[in-house]
């Protein structure tokens, strides 16, 4: 989604080369504090945590991290449905599949988002969850955090932490939507 | 992109982007269907009044059912029982609803344009759930979701309606909604049930079924309202079937892999055969799963339309 004022690029703040450090020692850091991949599922939110998440994924299983599994389940969610400003928004955001086709029931789910903001989000997609079962537990990776939480949630992983201000917009471009990987911090034109 | 009234009154008066809009916009919510729990919190603290002036149970628990999985409240008022038998104009009845906070009313009335009046006089969103012979745009709607779903596109398909579409609502949404999305459109049933100057909508006019049938993609088959015949309309419901009833037989003249539809509730044995309702071609029990998604589409595409720009949009990242 476009916000609707007109924003103009500032400064690249993650090139594609960082991009790909970060996601490599994301990988890490989640078999390292979950020793191992035992019960582990990744669940992506929509949409570049998506495919942030599948980076992370296939990041563990090439890196050998997985000790020879090669089935962690992933899956998608779209949290929208669960927002809590949907009577409030001009309209209503464009809702994506959500597919997780495995029971998360016991499972350690690391959520994975591109950029974590207010929290509210999190809270929808941890409220959304808790609707597929009760799993073991929830973590969370993100890609950037650029503060100003409204909810008492902090991620577990947590790729780079940029302090902006609230005239600020972080936007995370992937190769998988976008067309090239980079993340740029946008400020507001007028 | 959203939907430009904060009613839905007609097909007619939707473009093919909207459609486009409500049809994708249901497809989430079916998926919802096969959770444990198929119930979101979307539409919390919104109340949706179903206001039915006809008797109606499917349409009325389809869109219950619809309003409950997002989380509304909801309310039943059928006319029997309601202030209205006391004499309670319409507009009346709307503000009275509207000033109990109801975000939506869904309205079945027995008057062509009856929603229209209480969308122009009222805040809250109206939806047209069939007035008159006018309209019934989320039966039309959810067809042409089913015939998407089945056939992969709309457009450059044949799609046939037999019956009574003079008296139809269904067929009138599906019209709109089919010559929208670029389907061809042909009716079959008795001269005397099809509207004079259908033509002009674009349609094509067959009053023989079996040459009607041919090269055919779909057939909606409507139900004939018995009491048709008292109006003298046809002469005999043996006749019609003679004549009109789908049949196995009959339907070997469209294409093999025709898709077979039914709004019910069926006339079983009358306008459509056991043999042909129960075969593999027919998705009417589809039609009836699919009506619960297009209505939540519905629904959630009109729900954003209270207080536009209330507040600024943060965009998605929160």
């Amino acid at each position: 989604m476009t916000p609707m004022q007109a924003w103009r690029d500032k400064k690249v703040i993650m090139s594609k080369v960082e991009i790909g450090r970060t996601v490599k020692r994301l990988a890490h850091e989640i078999v390292e504090k979950n020793f191992g991949v035992k019960d582990l599922v990744i669940i992506g939110i929509q949409t570049r945590g998506v495919h942030l998440g599948r980076r992370i994924l296939k990041e563990i299983i090439d890196a050998g991290l997985a000790d020879g599994i090669t089935n962690i389940p992933f899956g998608t969610l779209d949290i929208n449905l669960y927002r809590d400003d949907v009577g409030t928004l001009s309209s209503p955001p464009q809702i994506r599949e959500t597919e997780i086709a495995f029971d998360i029931v016991g499972k350690k789910i690391v959520l994975v988002d591109d950029v974590i903001f207010t929290g509210r989000s999190i809270r929808a997609a941890l409220d959304e969850l808790m609707d597929f079962g009760r799993p073991r537990n929830i973590q969370l990776a993100v890609l950037v955090d650029r503060g100003h939480r409204e909810l008492p949630i902090e991620p577990n992983f947590t790729g780079k932490k940029f302090i902006t201000s609230m005239d600020e917009f972080i936007d995370v471009e992937l190769e998988e939507s976008d067309g090239q990987d980079r993340v740029v911090l946008k400020e507001k034109t007028q | 992109m959203q939907l430009r009234q904060k009613d839905l009154l007609g097909i007619e008066h939707l473009d093919r982007k909207e459609i486009e809009l409500i049809l994708e916009a249901a497809k989430p919510f079916k998926s919802l269907f096969t959770r444990s729990i198929k119930k979101v919190p979307t539409l919390r603290g919104k109340t949706v009044v179903n206001l039915f002036y006809e008797p109606s149970t499917r349409t009325r628990t389809s869109f219950e059912i619809a309003a409950k999985r997002l989380s509304a409240d909801v309310v039943n008022i059928a006319v029997s029982s309601s202030s209205v038998v006391k004499g309670e104009s319409l507009i009346d009845t709307g503000k009275t609803m509207e000033a109990m906070k109801a975000d939506f009313i869904v309205i079945r009335h027995s008057l062509a344009g009856a929603p229209a009046v209480l969308a122009r006089n009222l805040n809250s969103s109206i939806i047209n759930a069939g007035d008159g012979f006018h309209e019934h745009p989320t039966q039309g709607l959810l067809d042409l979701f089913t015939i998407r779903e089945k056939k992969r596109k709309i457009e450059g398909l044949t799609v046939l309606l037999v019956g009574d579409i003079l008296h139809s609502r269904v067929a009138k949404s599906n019209i709109w909604g089919l010559i929208k999305m670029g389907a061809r459109v042909r009716v079959s049933g008795p001269p005397t049930l099809i509207p004079s100057g259908i033509e002009n909508m674009g349609v094509e006019v067959n009053y023989n079924l079996d040459e009607a049938l041919k090269g055919v993609d779909v057939v909606n088959i409507l139900r004939i309202q018995l009491e048709r015949q008292q109006e003298n309309l046809f002469p005999s419901v043996h006749e019609y079937m003679e004549l009109y009833q789908m049949t196995r037989e009959r339907l070997a003249n469209a294409r093999p892999d025709v898709l077979v539809m039914h709004p019910g509730p069926m006339n079983r044995g009358i306008e459509i055969s056991s043999e042909v309702a129960d075969s593999p071609a027919a998705v009417i029990n589809e039609q009836v799963t699919n009506g619960i998604a297009v209505r939540m589409a519905v629904l959630y595409l009109l729900s954003g339309r209270f207080q536009p720009n209330k507040k600024t949009d943060r965009g998605i990242h929160e």
